[in-house]
């Protein structure tokens, strides 16, 4: 069952260059209890894909132009900010990428989840404690009652992450979206924020969206996955059909980019591979595919005209004039 | 530990208030003038006997090591010395003024503060609006207009223009009638004084609570409130604001002691019967061990403000109180 419905949003950012087109007609789906990555570069949309689920996006300058997000059938565009309020961090939470600087530094981390709990429960500040120090046990942090009276000040790095965590689900939201939320985090706590998330979706049946340029981490966790490019989801489709068999030639590049550990290096190392240029200026694109400037494949049309998606039979879907050119001619 | 932490601080703060008592000896040692003569003057036509038998009789013919030594073991017992001017010991004078000078000056700060944080605060909801402009425009002026010619322009305006508060003194014999009509009396007379010292104070804070709370509004913290679902109003009472006043409270401190040398001027300007008037006409007396009394008294009161600041800046930041 669908849980969250990403429905042709587009948003504009008023900038002194004039417009920029940030989200680009985005869709997604999220299923009941699955994990969907969005992977891309850095500006390229994730985030505030996230933040416009959330409504947040800051307006001025940003404005959600068109478009719906249903939350189990209920559209979230055009609720009042009260109604709005209601759905942030109890039926939606999330989670970000600077655990470090997250958390309010003048409360103790108990009271900022009891908070959340307050504000969407009809919960005693005794139960709402209680609440706390549960769910920091279920993220996986030893002696809670003792950790819930500390400051954010007092804990790792990983163990703010996990506070953010209990946060986030502390009213048992349906989404959980987490955005890059191991970026500022050593490798090794990285690996255990992930596995925390596998575990705690697992347990709780929270569908999440994962944001990450980590394409290792969307291997492991993701069931589907989306890549988004200049604003648009470029290519979309299950872990497997998206990471083994890549149509988009943006993806392709991705994917490429990755470092791979060698058990048996070559007396020739390979370079690195790198995608060639640079993400446009988000003010400056024209009617064409945004990736055609930096693309190995551009035909004469791609600078022409926007690729839409197009979905082959098995749900694989991409957007790109080059690609779906091939398809045509198998 | 916070007990730990008091102590510490006490010990220096005695060292601080020696320190103080002996550089103002000097200080007042180093002016040019003989106090001998001062008081001389007082009696008329002095020939060099009378100056002479003065000197002895008050100590000044000792060496300033001795004089100073006198007079800190005097001090270490309470005894600021006798004034020349008004013939009476210092420190009874002092203590029968520091009353009125405290509640001038405390009133005038929580004025300060209060009103300040809040207009910032409204202030920073909307950075580039109307609001925020004007309250950009009163701090500049609050900020730059002296003192003592916003206490006269205000005596002006009150004394003719509008009769609505009291523009000298500390009360009204004939209005306070009771323990509480005399308390209603003094707060009526507080209003222009406080006002005018509080206003150049207002508009600092004011100014740094609205820079404070933009900055504190950007960070990510505040993000989370918002994603967690906490109203508009929580995230800026309480979310903001906690984190915002924590420079205020720290400027607050470091300006005490401008707040209570800014009181001397108030208090002239409004004849309030506080240490500032004591100061003035001491200073006018060249009456050397009073104005030692309240130079030594405001040291006091600075350093106990710096250590109040100072515990309260513990328990307003988690971080702070638990460093070492």
């Amino acid at each position: 069952m669908t849980v969250l419905k990403v429905d042709n949003i587009v948003v504009d950012f008023a900038t002194r260059r004039g417009n920029a087109r940030v989200l680009d007609h985005v869709n997604l789906e999220v299923n009941e209890g699955e994990i969907l990555g969005i992977v891309g570069e850095s500006g390229c949309g994730k985030s505030m894909t996230a933040l416009s689920i959330m409504g947040l996006v800051p307006s001025p300058p940003g404005n959600l132009t068109s478009g719906s997000i249903y939350l189990e059938g209920r559209d979230l565009v055009g609720l009042s900010k009260d109604e709005m309020r209601e759905i942030r961090g109890n039926e939606i939470g999330m989670i970000f990428q600077e655990p470090m600087s997250s958390l309010n530094p003048v409360f103790t981390v108990g009271e900022q989840i009891a908070e959340s709990v307050r504000l969407h429960e009809n919960a005693s500040q005794r139960a709402a404690w209680e609440r706390a120090v549960e769910m920091l046990r279920a993220v996986g942090i030893p002696e809670a009652e003792v950790r819930a009276k500390s400051y954010p000040h007092q804990l790792s790095g990983g163990m703010r992450q996990r506070v953010m965590i209990a946060i986030a689900l502390a009213c048992n939201p349906r989404v959980l979206i987490a955005d890059e939320p191991t970026t500022a985090l050593d490798t090794t706590v990285q690996a255990q924020i992930f596995d925390l998330l596998e575990e705690l979706q697992k347990s709780r049946g929270t569908a999440i969206v994962l944001i990450t340029h980590d394409m290792g981490a969307v291997a492991q966790l993701a069931d589907r996955v989306a890549v988004m490019y200049a604003g648009r989801i470029v290519e979309t489709g299950t872990v497997e059909q998206v990471l083994t068999m890549p149509r988009h030639p943006y993806t392709e590049g991705l994917i490429a980019c990755v470092p791979h550990l060698q058990p048996d290096p070559p007396e020739k190392r390979e370079p690195l591979l790198e995608i060639p240029g640079v993400v446009p200026s988000l003010t400056e694109l024209g009617d064409g595919c945004a990736f055609a400037p930096r693309c190995n494949r551009a035909l004469a049309t791609c600078t022409g005209r926007q690729p839409v998606l197009k979905t082959e039979g098995n749900g694989h879907a991409t957007a790109c004039w080059a690609v779906e050119a091939e398809l045509e001619n198998v | 530990m916070l007990l730990w932490t008091v102590i510490r601080r006490l010990i220096y703060s005695v060292i601080l208030v020696v320190a103080v008592l002996v550089l103002n000896f000097l200080l007042i040692h180093l002016a040019p003038g003989d106090p001998a003569d001062v008081i001389a003057g007082e009696m008329g036509g002095a020939t060099e006997e009378v100056l002479a038998s003065i000197r002895k009789a008050y100590g000044l013919d000792q060496p300033l090591y001795v004089q100073l030594w006198v007079y800190l073991k005097a001090a270490a017992g309470g005894d600021l010395g006798q004034s020349f001017f008004y013939n009476a010991p210092v420190i009874d004078l002092i203590l029968d003024r520091v009353g009125a000078t405290l509640l001038l000056v405390f009133t005038a700060l929580g004025f300060a503060i209060v009103v300040g944080t809040t207009l910032g605060v409204i202030a920073s909801r909307k950075p580039t609006g109307i609001v925020s402009n004007l309250v950009t425009v009163i701090s500049v002026i609050g900020y730059s207009a002296p003192i003592f010619w916003t206490g006269i322009m205000l005596i002006i305006v009150f004394a003719s223009l509008i009769p609505l508060f009291p523009i000298s003194n500390m009360y009204d014999v004939t209005k306070s009638v009771g323990p509480f009509g005399y308390a209603l009396d003094v707060a009526h007379h507080l209003v222009l004084p406080a006002f005018t010292l509080g206003i150049v104070y207002l508009a600092q804070y004011s100014r740094l609570t609205r820079a404070s709370m933009l900055e504190v509004l950007g960070s990510d913290y505040i993000r989370t409130a918002r994603a967690k679902g906490v109203s508009e109003r929580k995230v800026y009472g309480r979310h903001a604001l906690r984190n915002a006043v924590l420079p205020i409270i720290t400027i607050a401190g470091l300006q005490f002691g401008g707040i209570v040398s800014g009181a001397v001027l108030v208090e002239t300007v409004f004849n309030w019967p506080g240490l500032g008037t004591l100061a003035f006409d001491s200073i006018l007396a060249r009456d050397y061990p009073t104005i030692l009394g309240i130079l030594f008294f405001s040291a006091v009161i600075v350093i106990v403000a710096n250590l109040i600041t100072d515990l309260l800046y513990r328990v307003a930041d988690p971080r702070i109180r638990m460093a070492k």
